[in-house]
């Protein structure tokens, strides 16, 4: 869903006949469309872009994947601040002119995602990977975090 | 007014395997439509292009990685992506050429020559 929708002034005779088939495209694909992905797009129209997020934790590591395609890998930032894991960057917009949008869907610009991790990680272990668009930063566990098996003496 | 951005949602539901729709980008030039879709997780071989009826499918199945651990924190989708547009006839099908790069595929779909704008000069 696109908040505005660029023409030039000398397609406006069409453009007008188009806006109503965009808005029963808009309209159809609200009900034939899987739920989530309408209330993604119409939530992006309010918060920006909110990529997908999964988080895993096994005994040793705490792993976050987030979907980020498309960026380049200068233009992912990581941080970890008082155990909450912060994402961020920017996606920018890459026009070389002489280009009308048709459709825009894809988000441009800032985004933020941030999780409170659940337990203490060590922060100088912290590593990511950024392959087919899929971010994966691997989160050691703090050597106290990790779970201990206690014998019986 | 056919164009390019004209989604073909056809409902077939009974088909077995479920996609969802991944977000796309269309714009215009002089030269083209550029048709940009994310598909976050889809490789170069996870990707099946076809054109019939003057129809494109973009599929895009997903090798995500594995991780190990339990899933505590969930928001993704397992679902691979399919999209469907239905071509302006300005458009050259034998001329489309597609990559992907970091999850995002890049289809440049160039305009026949003769629908292209040319100046005529007065002799």
């Amino acid at each position: 869903m696109n908040l505005i929708r660029y023409q030039t002034p000398e397609l406006a005779s069409w453009g007008a006949s188009n806006r109503w088939s965009t808005l029963r495209d808009e309209l159809d694909s609200f009900f034939e469309l899987p739920f989530w992905s309408n209330v993604g797009r119409a939530g992006q129209l309010f918060t920006g872009w909110s990529p997908a997020l999964d988080l895993y934790q096994s005994n040793d590591n705490v792993v976050a994947v987030v979907e980020l395609p498309g960026m380049r890998k200068e233009d992912i930032d990581i941080s970890l601040h008082d155990n909450t894991l912060t994402i961020s960057g920017e996606r920018k917009h890459e026009s070389k002119g002489g280009e009308n949008a048709e459709r825009t869907e894809r988000y441009v610009g800032t985004f933020r995602r941030s999780i409170a991790l659940p337990t203490c990680v060590d922060a100088k272990k912290v590593s990511a990977t950024y392959e087919d668009g899929i971010l994966k930063v691997s989160l050691p566990k703090a050597e106290e975090a990790k779970p201990k098996q206690i014998q019986v003496s | 007014m056919n164009t390019l951005t004209r989604e073909t949602r056809d409902g077939d539901r009974a088909q077995t395997e479920q996609f969802i729709a991944p977000a796309a980008s269309v714009t215009d030039s002089a030269d083209g439509y550029t048709l940009e879709i994310e598909m976050p997780g889809v490789k170069k071989d996870g990707l099946d292009i076809s054109f019939e009826n003057n129809e494109l499918t973009i599929i895009g199945r997903r090798s995500l990685p594995t991780v190990e651990g339990t899933l505590i924190h969930h928001e993704s989708r397992p679902e691979n992506f399919r999209r469907r547009f239905e071509l302006d006839p300005s458009i050259d099908a034998d001329k489309i050429s597609a990559r992907i790069d970091q999850g995002l595929v890049t289809l440049a779909l160039p305009k026949a020559e003769h629908v292209k704008p040319r100046k005529i000069t007065v002799g």
